[in-house]
């Protein structure tokens, strides 16, 4: 059974998604599909799959809501109209937006920096990453 | 015809050739593109959850704007136009959303009527295709670009999500295809045109950004490609970074080139 | 006056459960017209309805109100019991106190409180019933069968047998349908064309049976046990009682490059041309899209080489008229369009192909002659993988695919794994499921048999993108069970496409106003207990335009709609439902506003002439109904601004005093 904060997270991640994940019907096309698979340790049709049962938790510790491109081809191939990947960003906003949670920092940008490296790709990871 | 104009952060640093190229080749069409005043970056990614409020607001402004002024908002860079679309439709649909969206823009010092996505918001090729007329393009080309063979790379932000987007079918568009044929090129299909690039992965994880544009480029050089065309500059940097086996240009810079405006425009 | 018995039924615990039946039959006692109320646990069982016809005959009822289930249930049961006490079975009402009532209510006092109010109104009406008759119409003993597939070919020859006479209409140039151009058939992978063209021989040596083949239906007019149905006979340019089928004009006409959709476009034919060897009729016939003789007037190949003098190059559409008394709709599926679904790159490779092309390319009348090669380079394909539920199962978005199952693929898939791992056994062959469903005699063993037997990989999981790279068909999908992704390099990728009914199906179901669903399958009259009927009388269903079935399921109700059909052709005479409209003379004004509303084409209009007052006699225009076509649907009576048109069992008179009880 879930306990109360779970629960508390499942209707949070559920009212900022949008997504209904009891309409996934277990195809796996969302991981068929994901360019990010293999990097992460929990992939989109797990997802959707723990969020449904609550593990909230488990997902927030996961390295893996950093590893989603954003890509939307989970979205758009989702025989259902599931769209996993609004549940990867709604677990990876309640991770950063804790206290101190945040993964990348102005700090950290001029290590990852060249000199062809454009605008749009510093200000949509700090996006990604941070509040 | 006059279009607001929203070229984005990186139009004006990392690529002013995309916008150069946009703004000498509207012209030559006989459409002058009008910039924004004071636009604000858009943050380079849609964040889809509905409680995110802040970081839309940029995209708001620059609506409201083309709206006060009565004209369609045109955009290129391939990153604000996700980012303005699907705020736009939020504002369309998310009633809740645009309540709270206008709660916060009645505190700006300009007042403005409140916004509910009245503003069109054409892409510079949808502009291409759905007001000028892809026709319209081919007879305004001077150096037909015959015989090159040019792969279109759309990447992940102009097409999805596809409900939202509108601008082609997410997994057999043709739009740029005609784009190209329009300039008399020959475009190569090719699978992995409308996978992702890594994106802003380049930053966080930079070897998984150059397995996935590495997948892109080697797939179109592998149908035989001379050359690959994008609307976005992230994935020209990932897929020139990661060592394309073919040339990357963006877009706007074979339609200058097959125009004749290419020229005029590097002699600013 | 009328003498009502009231009759409240306990329906075990359904009603008596949440309605205090008892105290419901006490209520009605004081109701104006009742001389009798009771209450008991069955109303409908054979003790109950003799306690009605016993309290009919001890008081002297003249009409019947039972307070039960929905008249849907029991309303001809109890129109029966009252016809067997020797009333109009037109003078019994039901009240509805179980799915109206008790079984929407949890509170008992609400539920009785209502239950009283619906016999209340139940009563009113029955004040009002008068004693109705049914009209009698002829029954034309002939069928129609729309479709020539396997559905219709059954159909037909089961009505023919029982000893009446069908017409076949089919689109194509020959009967078959699809089952023609499959390979085998599952689960004991008989040959399809060793099954079916006796039954093709059958059809056109029965003299019971005509074919219309190359034909349409394009309008149909009258009602159950006479329909008056045009059909379109396309010009084929071929006489076909002259031609003999030799084949000759196939081999020698000059416009060879027309895609033959027989091997749906996989290989090509000639402009004259028979779709396949076991063509019934085989006659040729010619396209007018692609005959040079026809587009330019130069050419006439065909009819030099014809011995028999076949071919008509001047031949015209012909439409005939037929009466027929039933009609069956057997208008069969097509795969869906892979358009939407170029994640599988079926745009970008001839290598990407639906499962019905895959019979095609293992049939030995197919494009290569039975040996399975790639369609791109004739190479034997070593890696295939099968993708299920491409478009079924779909709810994504309307204009991709489909909600519901197809049902056929997981079997057919099964089947085409087994025999090309039974044929080329260096084959390595991947079915990517979502869930394999088999239900059905000796299904699931055949499934295991592919699995266990043959070595077919069944994988757990979906393809997410094919991409045609250096010749192969690079496939990325996942592996659920084992928890990867996985990266297959294939040589032919086949897609189970999702079926849809045939196109042909709505504007067939606009002019039999027989009702469709969403998705464009005919609407069976029950799902359970009508399932070979339309909601429209005289009108049958047989085969995949119902909804997605197999060869079996097809043919047991190909059966069933022509027991059916033998059945109503069997009687000499219909009985009709006398709840019909009528119009009353003195107010109608001919104003046709009825007319327009009428869905059935049951009002026409004639001018009569009235005596008026002062002894001059005036013509009007009035409407009259057919009382035969009329289906008491009402939207006459509501549209009528004179107030003329009233239904019979249902005026507005009886319909305001059922109000008027329930808002007392």
């Amino acid at each position: 059974m879930q306990n109360k904060k779970s629960e508390n997270l499942k209707e949070q991640v559920l009212r900022m998604s949008g997504v209904n994940p009891s309409k996934c019907m277990r195809c796996g096309k969302c991981s068929g599909t994901c360019p990010s698979y293999d990097e992460m340790e929990y992939h989109p049709h797990q997802f959707v799959y723990m969020v449904e049962n609550g593990d909230i938790e488990t997902l927030m510790k996961s390295d893996s809501v950093y590893k989603c491109l954003s890509c939307f081809a989970c979205v758009d191939r989702c025989p259902r109209g599931v769209e996993p990947a609004k549940l990867v960003e709604a677990l990876r906003l309640c991770v950063i937006r804790q206290k101190g949670k945040n993964h990348m920092t102005a700090d950290d940008i001029p290590a990852v920096l060249d000199d062809e490296m454009p605008q749009q790709a510093l200000v949509s990871a700090m996006r990604k990453y941070s509040k | 015809m006059k279009f607001s104009y929203y070229p984005g952060c990186t139009l004006r640093t990392k690529a002013k050739e995309l916008d150069r190229w946009a703004r000498s080749s509207a012209l030559a069409l006989g459409a002058e593109l009008c910039e924004v005043e004071d636009w604000q970056c858009c943050g380079g990614v849609y964040v889809s959850a509905r409680d995110e409020i802040a970081t839309k607001l940029s995209s708001v402004r620059a609506l409201m704007s083309a709206r006060d002024k009565g004209q369609p908002l045109v955009t290129v860079c391939s990153a604000c136009h996700n980012v303005i679309k699907q705020t736009n439709h939020a504002m369309q649909t998310d009633k809740e959303f645009a309540d709270k969206v206008n709660l916060y823009m009645s505190q700006d010092k300009e007042k403005r009527e409140p916004y509910h996505g009245e503003t069109q918001v054409y892409h510079y090729l949808e502009l291409l295709r759905d007001v000028i007329g892809f026709d319209k393009v081919r007879e305004a080309v001077k150096n037909p670009l015959t015989g090159k063979k040019v792969a279109a790379y759309y990447g992940c932000l102009l097409l999805r999500p596809g409900s939202v987007m509108g601008f082609d079918d997410v997994e057999n568009p043709r739009i740029m295809e005609d784009f190209i044929r329009a300039l008399g090129a020959e475009p190569v299909i090719y699978p992995m045109r409308n996978e992702c690039c890594g994106g802003y992965m380049a930053t966080e994880d930079p070897a998984l950004a150059a397995k996935k544009s590495g997948a892109v480029s080697e797939s179109a050089a592998g149908h035989g490609a001379d050359v690959i065309v994008t609307a976005c500059p992230l994935c020209k940097y990932n897929l020139v970074k990661n060592q394309s086996p073919v040339p990357v240009v963006y877009f706007t810079e074979l339609l200058a080139e097959a125009l004749g405006v290419k020229e005029d425009t590097h002699a600013e | 006056m009328q003498r009502i018995g009231v009759f409240v039924c306990h329906c075990g615990t359904n009603i008596a459960g949440t309605v205090d039946v008892k105290a419901v039959a006490e209520a009605l006692k004081n109701e104006p017209g009742v001389v009798f109320s009771t209450d008991y646990q069955y109303m409908c069982s054979q003790s109950g309805q003799n306690m009605i016809k016993e309290a009919v005959a001890e008081h002297r009822l003249t009409g019947i109100v039972v307070c039960s289930c929905s008249p849907r249930m029991h309303e001809a049961t109890f129109r029966k019991t009252a016809q067997a006490a020797g009333l109009n079975p037109y003078m019994v009402e039901i009240a509805n106190i179980r799915e109206q009532c008790s079984w929407v209510h949890k509170d008992m006092p609400i539920g009785t409180e209502k239950a009283v109010i619906l016999a209340k109104a139940a009563v009113a009406k029955v004040n009002l019933n008068a004693p109705l008759t049914p009209g009698e119409s002829p029954v034309t003993k002939r069928a129609l069968v729309i479709g020539g597939g396997i559905a219709g070919i059954q159909t037909a020859l089961d009505i023919a047998d029982a000893g009446f006479p069908v017409d076949i209409v089919e689109t194509k140039p020959t009967i078959g349908g699809k089952m023609a151009q499959l390979d085998k058939t599952f689960p004991t992978l008989d040959c399809a064309a060793c099954i079916l063209t006796p039954k093709m021989v059958d059809v056109a040596q029965n003299e019971k049976i005509r074919i219309f083949s190359y034909s349409e239906v394009t309008d149909v007019k009258g009602f159950v046990g006479n329909f008056d149905v045009t059909i379109k006979r396309k010009a084929r340019y071929v006489k076909e009682d002259v031609c003999t089928g030799c084949g000759l004009c196939t081999e020698k006409c000059p416009q060879k490059n027309v895609p033959n959709e027989f091997n749906l476009g996989m290989d090509n034919r000639r402009a004259i041309y028979i779709p396949f060897a076991q063509a019934v009729p085989k006659v040729a016939t010619i396209d007018p899209n692609y005959c040079t003789m026809l587009k330019t007037g130069k050419c006439g190949v065909c009819s030099k080489v014809c011995t028999a003098g076949a071919i008509d190059y001047s031949a015209k559409d012909e439409y005939i008229e037929e009466r027929y008394g039933a009609i069956v709709a057997a208008t069969g599926f097509n795969p869906i369009s892979m358009e939407k679904f170029d994640e599988f790159a079926y745009s970008q490779s001839k290598d990407v192909i639906t499962s019905l092309e895959l019979e095609r390319l293992m049939n030995a009348a197919g494009p290569t002659g039975g040996t399975l090669l790639r369609p791109s380079d004739g190479e034997h394909p070593h890696t295939i993988v099968f993708v299920q539920c491409v478009g079924s199962r779909c709810a994504a978005c309307e204009q991709k695919g489909k909600e519901y199952c197809s049902k056929i693929c997981c079997m057919y898939t099964a089947k085409h794994a087994m025999l090309i791992r039974d044929k080329y056994p260096d084959t390595d062959v991947y079915v990517f499921y979502i869930d394999v469903r088999t239900p059905g005699k000796n299904f699931d063993e055949f499934y295991r048999r592919a699995v266990e037997e043959y070595g077919v990989h069944y994988i757990k999981g979906m393809v997410g993108k094919v991409s045609p790279e250096g010749g192969k068909l690079k496939v990325q999908a996942s592996d659920l069970i084992y928890g990867k992704q996985l990266h297959i390099d294939a040589d032919l990728v086949v897609l189970a496409a999702a079926i849809e009914p045939d196109k042909s199906a709505r504007g067939l179901a606009t002019m039999l106003t027989a009702s469709m669903d969403t998705n464009d399958f005919f609407t069976e009259a029950h799902p359970k207990l009508r399932p070979v009927e339309s909601p429209t009388a005289g009108v049958f269903l047989s085969g995949t335009c119902q909804g997605p079935k197999d060869i079996p399921e097809t043919v047991a109700q190909a059966g069933a709609a022509a027991s059916k059909v033998i059945g109503l052709l069997a009687k000499d005479k219909l009985l009709g439902n006398p709840c019909v409209a009528h119009s009353d003379e003195m107010m109608c004004n001919g104003c046709s506003t009825c007319e327009k509303v009428c869905p059935y084409g049951a009002i026409t209009y004639q001018d009569k002439e009235f005596r008026m007052p002062d002894r001059t006699t005036k013509v009007r225009r009035i409407a009259v109904v057919n009382e035969a076509v009329c289906q008491g649907c009402g939207a006459c009576t509501v549209a009528c601004m004179s107030g003329a048109m009233d239904l019979r069992g249902f005026s507005s008179k009886q319909i305001m005093a059922e109000v008027d009880a329930i808002c007392k």
